[in-house]
Parts: structure tokens; C-alpha cells; sequence
């Protein structure tokens, strides 16, 4: 048994916040500036280019590679032989995300009802996702998660009849839809199986893998491999004026699903893909 | 096309300006996106003056982050247009003219561009950090206690944008993308 205080959780998620928003991970500027290698067009390569551009001035002075710094995405892996000591966990995440987004500049766009609205000032509370997992660890990932291209992402419970086929119209389908409108290229997160409410956790989960990583499973790694090729010849293109490049990455995670169903759910994501992982 | 405008954006000015123009603007604009729109929508309605005027106006949708000590303004990219589309023939309808942001625009929005001679431009979508470079000052006026969402003024220098819809309708979105496929299969 490790105890691990809260405070170093604070102090942490504090950390990630900020680097997050701060510095691109690398995965995502590499997928970048080979899409930019790839691009033809005059206006598609200064789009490229300019993103470009703009995670370096980010990186070089400091400041946030995007101004929706998101709504603060933490997922935590806990190892079941640690022992939290020192207070609440889950109000150690509010209070690091809160300090995160003060200290860091960062900006606060979390509104306290989804109906009756109103900034809660603070960007709290996080949305936190926690695995219980072997060993004496604690993984903290945040990925903070803007909304242009949350907003584009969709669900869908197919019947098993509908197969293979009907995922891979459902993720055209869905990027076609999201159009322009979630700064492209994106990033695509599919999640397949499980139950409803496990699909989306699944297509976010997706997202946090780098966009050059593989599904484990070659039937998944050679759908990945397919729909980016697909989604990469509708031609939306960066920003959605024309071009090669629509999307720089897709990921796909799976889980078992019951005998009667099939959920899909496709979580969209910009250029600005985010994600900063620390190990305690 | 490439044109250096000053602002602001009259009529006649927007009368010239071209889908897929890049455009560098030089001028003040006016900072508003969903709570701000909602609010000077309602002010309207009930007979009430704008903050600003808006004749000729441009505003850009963008919710900056907080300026660091010393800075004008944090990171200040654009956002979705689309969530605006509710309220943009209306801002259009008292004058203002020149919409900055990202992503499609409904029919009627278009339609209203087309009676007013709006223009719609677009900035890059999750540069924040390169657009405010040419944000030179930054001024709240209204709508304080939105935050981010609150009512600035901005005097921009050179904003690198690109025409995405001309006041005649034309669309880059769908000019842009059906040029990238015609010369693919080519």
C-alpha cells in the first residue's frame, strides 16, 4: 500500500492544465507538418502553414495554442494498492483545474447549468473519468476538450445487421456533416461497442491515444488506416476551403457489446488535440 | 486575391471584396459571441441602443483567453460562426456588416448578407496565438460579467483573413472544396 496525498494531485492536474494548453503534443505537430509536406494547394499549405506557425509562437512565449482552453477533460488511472490520503480526490481535481486555469491565463468557459447558463469562473468543475488498475500508480491525463468540434461529434445505436459498412458510412457521415465548422483538419475518435453511454466514453478515450498510434487489434489498425484514407478524399480540407488534408489522425477503441446492438460514437476533435500525462 | 483594407466596412467597400479574397485588416472591430449576441438581440427588441454603433461595424466572434500582465489580450481565435446565425441578420439588419469567424453559415444568414451587403470572413480556426499578434489594443465596453464572453473593442493591424462569403453569395467553402475534388480527379 502507497499513500499518495491529494495535494501532489492538486499541484499536478494544476501542471497539466496549463502544459496542455500551452505546448502541442508532438505526435499531433508531426501529423501536422506531414500533412503540410503532402498538401498541394496555395491557400490549403499557407492554412498548414500558419498553424504551424501558430503552435511555435505558443511553445516560444507561453500562451495558449488555442483561446478555448476547453473544458478540463481529467482521466485518472488509479492503482488499487494506493491509498489517498490528505482529503477529497475529486475536489483536489476542481481545485487543481481552478488553479490551472487562474494561474495559467487560461480561459473560463464552463457555464454552472446547461440550461439556465452562467460562467462558473473558475472553468470547474473537471470532468473526470477514473479507472481502477493494478499496481501502486496514479496516471493523470488531461485533455482539454473545446467545443467547435464537440459539438460536431454524434452517437448512433445500430442494429448488428447494419456492420461494418454502416460504421464506416456513420464516421463519413459524421465528418462530412461537421464540415468546416470543427477547425479541420481534425482528429477523429471512434468508439464501438459496449453500451451507450460506454461508446462515447470510448470515441473520447480515442482521442487521448497519439494519432500515430495503431489500434492493438490489425482489424482495427487497417479500418484506422482506411477511413483516414476515405475521410482525407472528401476534399474538405484545411479549415474547409479544399485540400488534402481533412483529418491527421483517427483512432479506434472497441469494447465487447450486447448480442442485440452495435453503438458507434464518433468524438471530433481540431488540430488542437491536447492531451499531458503524468505518472505519480 | 490579396487586399490590405482599412476599416470601417462600408458598403461600397464590401461591394469589392471577393470570396477567397485574403484579406488584411487594419481597423477596430467589436468582440461578441453566444451570451453577448443574445443580449444585444434582446436590447434591440425592446427598443434599447447597441453598446457600440453598429453602423458599418465588423465584429468577430471570439472569446479570448485573459491577457497576460503587461499583454493586450491572451490567445483570440475565432469561434463557430454557426451558434450566431440566430442573431447575425438582426446585428445585420441595424448596420453592422462584417462577420469574423469559422465554419457554415445557415441559408438565411446568407440571404441577409446578400440585402445588407455583409461580408463574411474567416480567420483560422485554433490560432489564437498568431491571430493576437495584429490585436495592437483591446477595450472592454459592455457585458462585463460574461467574462470572456463580454464586449470588447479591438484596433487590429494587418489581420491575416480570407473571404469566405462575398456579399453576392459566393461561398469558399463550397467553391474551395469542389475546385480541390474537380482537380483530384483530373
Amino acid at each position: 500500500m502507497r499513500e499518495i496525498n491529494t495535494a501532489l494531485i492538486t499541484d499536478t492536474v494544476e501542471k497539466l492544465c496549463i502544459e496542455a494548453n500551452l505546448h502541442l503534443p508532438c505526435d499531433v505537430k508531426c501529423a501536422i507538418k506531414k500533412c503540410r509536406e503532402c498538401e498541394d494547394g496555395n491557400l490549403a499549405k499557407n492554412i498548414l502553414d500558419d498553424i504551424i506557425r501558430n503552435y511555435e509562437i505558443a511553445d516560444a512565449e507561453n500562451v495558449p495554442i488555442c483561446q478555448d482552453t476547453g473544458m478540463a477533460c481529467v482521466f485518472l488511472e488509479i492503482g488499487q494498492d494506493v491509498h489517498i490520503v490528505g482529503g477529497d480526490l475529486y475536489e483536489a481535481i476542481h481545485e487543481g483545474v481552478r488553479r490551472g486555469y487562474t494561474n495559467g491565463y487560461l480561459r473560463k468557459s464552463v457555464v454552472k447549468d446547461p440550461v439556465r447558463r452562467g460562467n462558473t469562473g473558475d472553468n470547474t468543475p473537471a470532468m473526470i473519468y477514473v479507472d481502477i488498475v493494478p499496481g501502486e500508480n496514479i496516471r493523470i491525463t488531461v485533455g482539454p476538450k473545446g467545443f467547435g468540434s464537440e459539438n460536431m461529434s454524434a452517437i448512433r445505436m445500430f442494429k448488428p445487421s447494419a456492420g461494418l459498412q454502416g460504421i464506416k458510412d456513420f464516421i463519413l457521415e459524421t465528418v462530412e456533416n461537421a464540415g468546416p465548422n470543427p477547425c479541420p483538419p481534425m482528429v477523429v475518435g471512434v468508439g464501438i461497442g459496449g453500451t451507450f453511454d460506454k461508446a462515447a466514453l470510448l470515441a473520447k478515450k480515442a482521442l487521448m491515444r497519439p494519432v500515430d498510434s495503431k489500434n492493438p487489434d490489425p482489424f482495427y489498425a487497417e479500418l484506422e488506416e482506411e477511413m483516414l484514407e476515405k475521410i482525407n478524399k472528401l476534399g474538405i480540407g484545411p479549415q474547409g476551403f479544399g485540400g488534402k488534408t481533412t483529418a491527421i489522425g483517427l483512432n479506434i477503441e472497441t469494447l465487447p457489446t450486447h448480442i442485440a446492438g452495435m453503438p458507434c460514437a464518433i468524438n471530433i476533435n481540431c488540430h488542437v488535440t491536447r492531451h499531458k500525462t503524468e505518472v505519480l | 486575391m490579396e487586399k490590405h483594407i482599412k476599416l470601417p466596412l462600408t458598403k461600397e467597400l464590401a461591394q469589392t471584396l471577393k470570396a477567397g479574397d485574403r484579406v488584411y485588416l487594419t481597423g477596430e472591430i467589436y468582440t461578441s459571441r453566444d451570451a453577448g449576441h443574445k443580449r444585444m438581440c434582446e436590447a434591440l427588441a425592446s427598443g434599447e441602443k447597441l453598446p457600440f454603433d453598429p453602423e458599418n461595424a465588423t465584429i468577430y466572434y471570439v472569446g479570448p483567453t485573459p491577457a497576460k500582465p503587461g499583454e493586450v489580450i491572451g490567445s483570440a481565435g475565432p469561434t463557430t460562426s454557426g451558434r450566431m446565425d440566430a442573431y447575425a441578420p438582426t446585428m445585420m439588419s441595424v448596420g453592422a456588416r462584417g462577420m469574423i469567424g469559422k465554419g457554415a453559415r445557415l441559408p438565411e444568414v446568407v440571404e441577409a448578407m446578400k440585402e445588407y451587403s455583409g461580408v463574411y470572413f474567416g480567420a483560422i480556426g485554433g490560432a489564437g496565438a498568431l491571430l493576437a499578434k495584429c490585436i495592437k489594443s483591446a477595450e472592454l465596453i459592455a457585458y462585463e460579467d460574461l467574462g470572456a464572453e463580454a464586449l470588447r473593442k479591438l484596433y487590429v493591424e494587418e489581420m491575416p483573413l480570407i473571404v469566405i462569403i462575398d456579399s453576392q453569395g459566393n461561398n469558399l467553402y463550397e467553391i474551395g472544396r469542389s475546385e480541390y475534388l474537380t482537380n483530384a480527379e483530373n
